[in-house]
């Protein structure tokens, strides 16, 4: 192999020019992924508590987040992520770094995670629980061993609410059943007697400037002292972090918590997509190439599939919004669910609507690149398979065809990278805010295409530019938009391993 | 068949008259004839043209049963055309438009109750670059067969390993039958595919430059086979190496401008050719 950019006499330079470009094109994704990874990731860091004395006023503890300049001046500022909300009304605190008249970490300071007015930041006095306080070097222990049996009733809480009573509920609206009845009435009480038994315990907690507070323990999610937390530790409430960040949904109005219904929203919805745009897209592919007559017709055709490819995605959206919701989705409600007319069933957004919205925005990227694939399908293969007897049909079908497999799964895999970064069209077809029941669950017809659901492009939209804090919410767009980069990375993968696989057995030379 | 629609006939047939009513038809020297009995084709005053461009000008010959015949002439003249032509290839190009005749057995092999497939499948044909199929050694020679549906696993196996046998490629790759064709060399590769088309039982078989592509001693192997597989059937050779036209061929015609120049037995037209064209072209001097 030749070496890397080794430049010969009298190419001039333009192995230079386009390996810069190369370079260049790299080094922008690497920073933009970069980007992403450091400002998503890094939330979920334990990140260390100070405790802040200014030169004038109180003491505070914070969590520093970024420097700046003053505007006009040469001095620096830093914002601390104070918590507090309850206390201070507010959150956030720029300080200039020469108004600092001292700093430190103590091991004991705490961080709890609040269901009501987000952290909080500062000191743990005591735990009181009916009559029992645990008080000074007691209360910590006490707390963690509180909050694990906390999470436990508040697993089988939520079990109980969405496994049992939910379906129990929707049973009950189809029709009476005694049994059922008796069934939700248990499950309901076993609900009530988990809330009682949540309740009761109180944290008296107090901020480094000395104001006291008393918290009930059944907001508080979680507690952790970043500050006496070792660095395997830290690295361990990370992956939890993380995990927490996949596999839950969002609250506080997607300002806090995970984005799983969202990924599993993206997922689901490309699926879906592929399934439709595939055979549509091959066999329009094959229709063109293959079996219309080549003539000025056929070429317009061509020209219009691939303009196509250039409308605005919103137009595909009004267009979906229109024929499928409207259109269609209105005349199934009357048909098929007119006894819960006026509400609609499919005569409103949903993961189908949505699905097929997409499909057609990338139909022309499968159509062309089917075609493309045909075309390079060697004239003296197709003659082979006839001179042997073979009909058209046939020869399309055992020759022309599986070689052309590879380059139909490519026309998917950039249908696929389009569809899932898609947002705009979704906004109008059926992307939801908030839809914490994912399309796909244990109940008849367990795939539930009117739905609504999330999805990380409309997700990261929404967290970024309709929150109330934004400051709050800029680590989760980031770590959102870094997952739907994986996402689609996963998706992609999926395919190239699949088109990889055929040519390997069709013996076909690879390149990706 | 018939997804693309044909061209009216009346459309056809003024492009014919365009294209052929210049004709010069001075087909030359004497021309070797076969009785009807002797020759498996008969080609009478065929005359093809691509549009407005002809390719074949009134051509008339017949092809002797188990025998070699080589096409020659130079570059261009209506060899690859004309052997197309005998098993209707030409019918995919809907600009090419034809006149005349071309008897397989005494059958019109245009008549409208010709089977396409079938007529293929009597007379096969093998390119000039090696076209295996993109799947298995088995599966490239059994590809016909299969085509025809109904047979059996056993009798597809044996006709794979007759077929490999009689191109002389059994022994290379009997271990290896499941392997991608495309993993054979391109003599092998080109055997193959002689393989492939025998496997469906051809009577004539057309080569067209069947060993351009090789190197000498798989040359020289294609050819021992073309000598050996006389026996069972007839032998349509397109070459442009006059020594492998000399070496394997019973009787040679001579092509120039679409037009049949000189039609012998070989050792005739080598040694001694009527006309000077002939001589000049054998010879290697440029007319
Ligand atoms: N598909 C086609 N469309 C238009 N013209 C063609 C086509 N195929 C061949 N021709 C023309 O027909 C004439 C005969 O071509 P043909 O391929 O039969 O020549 P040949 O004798 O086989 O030449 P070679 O020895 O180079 O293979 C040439 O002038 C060629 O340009
Ligand atoms: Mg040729």
């Amino acid at each position: 192999m030749r070496p890397f950019l080794t430049r010969r006499r009298g190419e001039g330079p333009w192995p230079w020019l386009a390996a810069g470009s190369v370079a260049l094109s790299l080094s922008m994704l690497a920073g933009l992924l970069l980007l992403l990874a450091v400002g998503g990731l890094g939330h979920f860091w334990p990140a260390e508590v100070s405790e802040v004395t200014p030169r004038e006023g109180a003491p505070f503890a914070g969590i520093p987040v970024r420097e700046e300049r003053v505007v006009g001046s040469e001095r620096r500022e830093r914002l601390y992520f104070t918590g507090n909300l309850d206390l201070d009304g507010e959150r956030w605190r720029w300080i200039p770094l020469d108004a600092i008249a001292a700093l430190e970490a103590p091991p004991e300071l705490v961080v709890l995670e609040r269901r009501r007015w987000g952290d909080f930041l500062g000191h743990l006095v005591a735990l009181e629980d009916g009559g029992r306080r645990h008080a000074g070097a007691a209360a910590w222990p006490a707390l963690e061993e509180r909050l694990a049996t906390l999470e436990t009733l508040r697993d089988e809480r939520d079990h109980l609410r969405d496994a049992v009573v939910a379906p129990l509920v929707r049973r009950l609206e189809q029709g009476g059943d005694p049994a059922a009845a008796a069934e939700l009435a248990r499950a309901n009480a076993r609900i009530r007697e988990l809330q009682t038994a949540m309740q009761g315990a109180t944290l008296v907690l107090e901020s480094v400037d000395g104001r006291r507070l008393e918290q009930p323990l059944a907001e508080v999610l979680r507690a952790w002292r970043p500050n006496a937390m070792s660095p395997p530790q830290k690295l361990a409430a990370w992956g939890r972090g993380v995990w927490r960040f996949l596999s839950e949904g969002p609250r506080a109005a997607n300002s806090a918590g995970g984005v799983w219904p969202a990924i599993f929203g993206t997922v689901m919805m490309v699926l879906l997509m592929s399934v439709v745009v595939t055979p549509f897209g091959v066999l329009a592919g094959i229709y063109l190439n293959e079996v219309a007559r080549q003539g000025p017709f056929t070429r317009l055709v061509r020209i219009g599939v691939r303009n196509l490819a250039g409308v605005p995605s919103i137009v595909y959206g009004v267009f979906g919004l229109g024929v499928f919701v409207h259109g269609i989705g209105g005349s199934l409600d009357a048909w098929f669910f007119a006894d819960s007319l006026p509400s609609p069933t499919f005569g409103t957004g949903g993961l189908l609507w949505a699905s097929l919205t997409l499909a057609l925005l990338t139909l022309p990227v499968v159509i062309v690149a089917t075609e493309e694939g045909l075309a390079r399908v060697p004239e003296h293969q197709r003659e082979g398979a006839l001179a042997l007897g073979a009909t058209r049909m046939e020869m399309l079908t055992r020759v022309v065809l599986p070689m052309t497999v590879p380059a139909m799964l490519t026309g998917l895999i950039l249908a696929v990278a389009r569809a899932a970064g898609e947002v705009a069209p979704l906004m109008l077809v059926g992307v939801a805010k908030l839809a914490p029941q994912v399309p796909v669950d244990g109940e008849f017809p367990f795939l539930h295409l009117e739905r609504k659901f999330m999805h990380l492009g409309y997700h990261i939209y929404d967290t970024a530019f309709h929150g109330d804090d934004v400051q709050a919410a800029m680590p989760l767009v980031y770590a959102t938009a870094l997952l739907l980069v994986l996402v689609i990375l996963v998706l992609n993968l999926t395919a190239i391993f699949l088109r990889h696989h055929l040519r390997a057995r069709h013996g076909v030379a690879s390149r990706a | 068949m018939g997804w693309r629609r044909a061209p009216s006939a009346g459309h056809r047939e003024r492009a014919l008259e365009s294209v052929f009513t210049s004709s010069p038809a001075t087909a030359g020297g004497p021309i070797i004839d076969f009785a009807a009995d002797e020759s498996c084709l008969a080609i009478e005053g065929l005359s093809l043209a691509y549009g407005e461009t002809p390719a074949l000008r009134d051509l008339t010959l017949r092809v002797p049963r188990h025998r070699v015949t080589a096409f020659i002439g130079p570059s261009g003249c209506g060899k690859s055309t004309l052997l197309r032509a005998l098993n209707r290839l030409h019918d995919l190009n809907e600009e090419v438009v034809r006149r005349g005749e071309i008897r397989l057995e005494g059958q019109d092999i245009h008549a409208p109750e010709v089977d396409v497939a079938e007529l293929r499948r009597r007379v096969g044909m093998v390119f000039q670059a090696p076209n295996p199929f993109p799947m298995s050694i088995y599966d490239n020679v059994a590809f016909g067969l299969r085509l025809q549906g109904g047979l059996r696993k056993r009798r597809i196996d044996d006709t794979v390993e007759w077929a490999l046998q009689s191109a002389a490629l059994w022994e290379e790759v009997k271990d290896r039958l499941r392997a991608s064709a495309w993993t054979l060399s391109g003599g092998q590769q080109q055997r193959l595919v002689i393989a492939r088309t025998l496997a469906v039982g051809p009577e004539v078989l057309l080569l067209d430059e069947p060993a351009s592509a090789l190197d000498p001693i798989s040359t020289l192997k294609i050819e021992e086979l073309i000598r050996n597989l006389k026996s069972r059937l007839s032998l349509v050779l397109v070459t442009h190496n006059m020594q492998q036209a000399a070496r394997v061929s019973d009787y040679t015609a001579f092509l120039q401008r679409g037009e049949l120049v000189e039609y012998g037995p070989t050792q005739t037209l080598f040694t001694n050719p009527r006309l000077a064209r002939t001589e000049n072209y054998i010879t290697g001097r440029m007319t």
